[in-house]
């Protein structure tokens, strides 16, 4: 899995990225590459910026310096219509799943439908029924999403993150909030994904189960430094991390370090 | 629950000269209140030969956070001092959490400075942060006039059934309390009118006071903050939550504009209804007029009518009616302003819907003002 870097075929690239709210700089000095077809995973003690490395990636904060590039090109400096288009490639399970309450299920699946391709109501309706049961909410088109369970909404914002097929799907905390069974599920869904479709699969966690199941490649960001201190696989870094911050992370707070 | 909790008691013994003995007695609890740890740094202060404080706790009946507190006092006091604090008779337990709070130290910056900044410094901050909110102000209008720019050539996407639902919101559902205004406002009108008119045996006019003042006037006002705190803050609460839930986010990952989306539909909704409103609430503001005019002023029924018709003219209807559009706009936009701008918690959603009734009514009051004046200049 951790085969040397190639910088030409990667899927993104962080390039000298600093992210900042106003004059309060979140992490700085960021740089990293993402494989087609990797899980990678963005981890981190909380608060150190991981979302919001997410929502520069995904489009919706600006850098104050840096590039972000998809397959090369660089997602801040393109036009208005390439950005929309590449964004059209991404799909994205917000933190609470963030489905619209005014739409039942099966609308929230079908709205990207809609709006990007020339399909008839009946494949639609086919299509949003397939997602949903691909992640095993059979039967509940018509409910709103306040009639379901939180773990339910995040599946179903699962399904609509993939209503389009996406190339590049991102997790903000996807474990966050659901009971260790239902946690392990999604990683095994997120597996899956990856696995049939060779979807390259973005994670935003600290949860050290599913990074130890999921991850291929992560960074690690540091709330001290302000910027990544680590980078690869977790679990060579678990124990051979020069820095002791990384080992103690990966190891709920024991050192972990190989005697030498 | 036992009563016996005895008063905090707290008393010193100087021992081999140079230690203190601080005695604690009774119960240390939050209910209880407990005495200042300012004896003891008094204490330390005048004795400098004081070098150890040691505890006695052989009567504390119950201690808990109050006992913590005054520790942490003292121990501040002695590290100010130089002076051991020597923790052997306190509880266990007491000891274990001083040493955890101990444990992790003070983040530096962590503690948000109060620090008071000079007229000149605060007068630029908040200049900065007008220009900043004027921008975005004006950015959201200019993207809300391209995003109705789009409507009209059919080129926005919304959903036609969002659109529907609001025009029932902010249409029909708004109809009673509409009615119950605009005649109450009527004949409050009328009574004002027929008072002063009396006077001069010309209660007639009347008619064309509550007719006139109506449809120019009162009926899109009424209207206006009446939509501005029903409907105004339920578009702000509806956007707010929304933004909140990272809803709004996920339109934009989508590639769908949240402006065309959401705005949208509520602006022509409120642009669509208003009008009618306004034709349903003179209406009934004339009614009111009326009963009150017949019933108290002793005009009759068809002169009444007959003055109304002869008193309003087309021109006060189309000016009631473009006030009306006009407020439609204002609300729908500083309903769903507040709401785009909403922060990410509870307490700014609740901010935000404040603050689009308040932007909501104002701006109602100062076009009616801007219209009223031009009205004027033009003689209309």
């Amino acid at each position: 899995m951790t085969e040397p870097e190639e910088r030409t075929d990667a899927k993104i690239e962080i390039r000298d990225l600093t992210m900042a709210y106003g004059d309060f700089v979140v992490m700085r000095d960021l740089d990293f590459s993402i494989r087609p077809g990797e899980v990678f995973v963005i981890m981190g003690g909380s608060g150190c910026g991981k979302s919001t490395l997410m929502r520069h990636m995904i489009g919706l904060k600006a850098p104050a310096k840096g590039r972000i590039l998809y397959a090369g090109v660089s997602f801040w400096e393109a036009d208005p219509d390439q950005r929309t288009r590449l964004m059209r490639r991404f799909g994205v399970l917000y933190q609470s799943g963030a489905l619209w309450s005014s739409m039942t299920l099966a609308e929230n699946v079908a709205l990207p439908l809609q709006q990007y391709t020339d399909l008839g109501p009946e494949a639609i309706r086919e299509l949003v029924s397939l997602k949903l049961a691909l992640v095993g909410l059979a039967g509940f088109e018509d409910y709103f999403p306040a009639e379901i369970s939180g773990g339910m909404c995040k599946r179903a914002g699962l399904a609509r993150a993939m209503a389009l097929d996406p190339d590049i799907l991102f997790f903000d905390e996807p474990s966050a909030g659901l009971d260790p069974i239902s946690a392990r599920l999604l990683d095994d869904l997120i597996l899956e994904l990856r696995e049939s479709l060779g979807t390259t699969i973005v994670v935003v966690t600290h949860e050290l189960a599913s990074i130890f199941t999921i991850a291929d490649n992560a960074v690690f960001l540091d709330t001290d430094t302000k910027t990544q201190i680590a980078l690869g696989d977790p679990r060579i870094l678990r124990t051979e991390s020069p820095d002791p911050k990384v080992r103690r992370f990966l190891n709920r707070g024991e050192d972990g370090a190989k005697a030498e | 629950m036992e009563t016996t909790a005895t008063q905090p008691g707290l008393s010193f013994n100087r021992q081999d000269d140079d230690s203190l003995v601080v005695r604690l007695t009774g119960a240390w609890t939050l209910n209880e209140g407990s005495p200042s740890a300012r004896e003891i740094a008094k204490q330390v202060e005048s004795n400098p030969q004081i070098r150890r404080i040691a505890f006695d706790t052989q009567d504390l009946t119950d201690w808990d956070s109050s006992l913590l507190t005054f520790l942490l006092q003292v121990g501040e006091a002695c590290s100010r001092h130089d002076t051991v604090l020597d923790e052997e008779g306190l509880p266990r337990g007491a000891r274990r959490l001083l040493v955890l709070a101990a444990e992790v130290p003070e983040r530096e910056g962590a503690r948000k400075e109060e620090t008071r900044a000079g007229v000149f410094t605060r007068i630029g901050l908040g200049a900065i942060e007008a220009t900043g909110s004027i921008r975005e102000t004006l950015s959201f209008l200019g993207e809300a006039t391209l995003a109705l720019g789009r409507f009209l050539t059919g080129k926005a996407s919304f959903r036609r059934s969002d659109l529907t639902l609001i025009i029932q919101e902010c249409g029909a559902q708004a109809l009673p309390i509409v009615s119950l205004i605009s005649l109450l406002v009527g004949m409050i009108l009328a009574f004002l009118g027929a008072i002063q008119l009396k006077l001069f045996g010309a209660e007639i006019y009347v008619a064309d006071l509550v007719g006139i003042g109506m449809l120019r006037m009162m009926s899109p006002i009424m209207t206006g903050i009446i939509m501005a705190g029903r409907t105004g803050a339920a578009f702000a609460a509806q956007l707010g939550t929304m933004q909140t839930n990272e809803e709004i986010d996920a339109l934009q990952t989508m590639g769908v504009s949240p402006m065309e989306f959401l705005v949208l539909p509520r602006m022509v909704a409120l642009i669509l209804m208003m009008p009618l409103l306004c034709v349903y609430a003179d209406l009934v503001g004339i009614l009111g007029g009326m009963v009150v005019g017949v019933g108290m002023g002793h005009i009759s029924l068809p002169a009444y009518w007959t003055e109304t018709r002869g008193a309003v003219t087309l021109t006060h209807f189309w000016i009631g009616i473009f006030q009306g559009i006009v407020f439609g706009v204002l609300v729908a936009l500083s309903g769903c302003l507040r709401g785009i701008q909403c922060g990410r918690s509870a307490s700014a959603v609740g901010d935000a819907t404040t603050s689009a009734v308040v932007t909501g009514i104002v701006s109602i009051i100062v076009a009616t003002a801007i219209i009223t004046f031009v009205c004027n200049v033009l003689g209309i």
